[in-house]
């Protein structure tokens, strides 16, 4: 870690000129609050909420020129690369497709959460759309650079702006400012715009909301967040109400709820492992998550609601018959639900939802149970097929 | 009655040996909504600058120090019957946390008032 400045992001004064509650987030001067964060919440639950994420990496992972090969054998070769790393199905991705994964090390844990996608324009064969942790990012592009070295180019777009537009208003506010096409977009699919200069849209978010992750140049970015804000239905939110989204949604905050200890299995992750990876078991750490998989877990990552009001944070350790069953990893107050929720790792005898339990706050422990993620529903957007 | 003020941005007000204690209201603000708070039973003693009650917001956990040794000889009904918003509302007056029975009352010499509390804020 370096004892610098933290970055200014592109759009440091546009924030500024909003609020003065910033703070240092993985090496960025990050806005984290502007009304509030309960109200900043409730309104990205009801309306749309405009969140910089710049800090984070998103990057291209892209052949070498004149490589030669087109179409599907393109792809097939850049996302054989990336699949030494990541233990999702990327070659089987369709054009516009995206895919939640993690790079895992060699015993099986998690070094990083991330999103892998595949360009729809076919002139993009052979291109991957790849968004990292802000925490992971020299990291995690280290890694890549390493596993692809002399086969494909990665190239950072972390000198961009990548902003988060979230709630149910979200589709209504995109079509209008920016594309009457990006109504129709499906939930976890990439395009690329040509408005405000060229954007790189993917339908996704970290809220548990309808949304899109939207990458623009610096130098289009006040324009395109001036024209988002200026829709009556959208204000921008903070990364205080960023992380109490993230957890109604039962979304994992990587360093928090994973981390290089945690497998996928043990983070009720094995969906975003495909069967043709565990049938090839080719991927790091695969005989402890295969394992896992089979056989289940010895922990579980577990929704926890406690039965009183004092929220349990992170660090608290959770109890059954005063002995220690697994910790919190992360825990707030929830505003949908009036009241404290938590996630934690439970061990797998004590993960069934239901299940009581008992959490040492300062000490004295408190009664809670262990609930279903998320806690409140996703609203992602998956239209009808077939039609 | 004057108001003195800590670092940690606890308030205390002295009428005879009775103590008032509360949070400041730049620290109410930098809190956020208040979504939980845990007050000390009635009887207990603290010492100056030890952990008192807790207040929680959304965001984040904060201990509110004992700002003057002394006896709990009473907690605000409001706070213990969950009405939180009343920290937010009027965290220096109606909003106040306990009542203390000091013990010595010169600690108080230490404290700020009002107008070097306002300096301090400022500088922060």
């Amino acid at each position: 870690m370096s004892n610098t400045e933290p970055k200014k992001l592109p759009l440091d004064a546009l924030w500024r000129a909003r609020t003065s509650k910033f703070g240092d987030f993985a090496g960025y001067d990050m806005p984290l609050q502007f009304e509030g964060l309960i109200p900043e919440h409730n309104w990205t639950r009801q309306h749309a909420g405009l969140f910089d994420v710049s800090h984070m990496g998103p990057s291209f992972l892209a052949l070498p020129k004149g490589h030669g090969l087109e179409g599907e054998e393109a792809h097939k070769k850049v996302a054989s690369l990336i699949e030494r790393l990541v233990p999702a199905d990327i070659q089987g991705l369709k054009p516009g497709q995206v895919r939640y994964t993690m790079i895992t090390n060699e015993d099986g844990g998690v070094l990083d959460d991330l999103m892998i996608a595949r360009p729809a324009e076919p002139g993009a064969a052979g291109d991957l759309y790849i968004v990292v942790n802000a925490g992971c990012k020299h990291q995690d592009w280290a890694l890549i650079e390493a596993a692809t070295k002399d086969e494909a180019n990665l190239v950072r777009a972390d000198d961009r702006c990548l902003l988060a537009l979230q709630g149910p208003s979200a589709h209504v506010v995109a079509a209008t400012v920016i594309d009457p096409a990006l109504a129709e977009m499906s939930f976890m699919s990439v395009k690329r715009y040509d408005k405000f200069g060229r954007l790189t849209i993917t339908r996704s978010g970290y809220t548990g909301e309808d949304g899109y992750e939207i990458l623009v140049r610096a130098e289009n970015a006040t324009e395109l967040a001036e024209a988002l804000l200026a829709h009556p239905e959208v204000k921008p939110i903070g990364l205080g109400a960023r992380d109490s989204l993230r957890l109604e949604a039962g979304l994992c905050l990587y360093g928090h709820d994973l981390d290089p200890t945690t497998s996928p299995i043990e983070a009720d992750l094995a969906w975003t492992i495909q069967k043709r990876r565990r049938e090839a078991k080719d991927f790091p750490g695969a005989k402890r998550i295969l394992r896992e998989y089979e056989l289940g877990p010895d922990r579980k990552r577990v929704g926890i609601r406690p039965n009183d009001r004092a929220p349990a944070r992170e660090g608290v350790e959770i109890m059954k018959d005063g002995k220690t069953i697994g910790i919190v990893t992360s825990g707030g107050f929830s505003p949908v639900l009036n009241g404290p929720i938590s996630m934690g790792y439970v061990e797998a005898a004590h993960a069934e939802p239901g299940h009581i339990v008992e959490l040492m706050v300062r000490g004295v422990p408190r009664s809670a149970t262990i609930t279903p993620l998320p806690f409140v529903p996703h609203k992602y957007h998956r239209p009808k097929k077939g039609t | 009655m004057t108001t003195r003020y800590t670092k940690d941005h606890e308030w205390v007000r002295l009428d005879g040996d009775i103590a008032t204690v509360g949070i400041s209201t730049y620290a109410a603000e930098q809190l956020g909504d208040v979504v939980y708070a845990e007050l000390p039973a009635v009887g207990k003693s603290f010492a100056q600058g030890d952990d008192m009650a807790v207040v929680e917001s959304a965001k984040t956990a904060s201990d509110v120090y004992a700002p003057i040794s002394g006896e709990i000889v009473e907690t605000n009904s409001e706070i213990t019957g969950e009405n939180w918003p009343i920290i937010n509302e009027a965290p220096e007056a109606t909003g106040w946390f306990v009542k203390l029975k000091v013990s010595d009352k010169s600690q108080l010499d230490a404290l700020m008032d009002e107008a070097a509390y306002a300096d301090y804020v400022k500088g922060l």
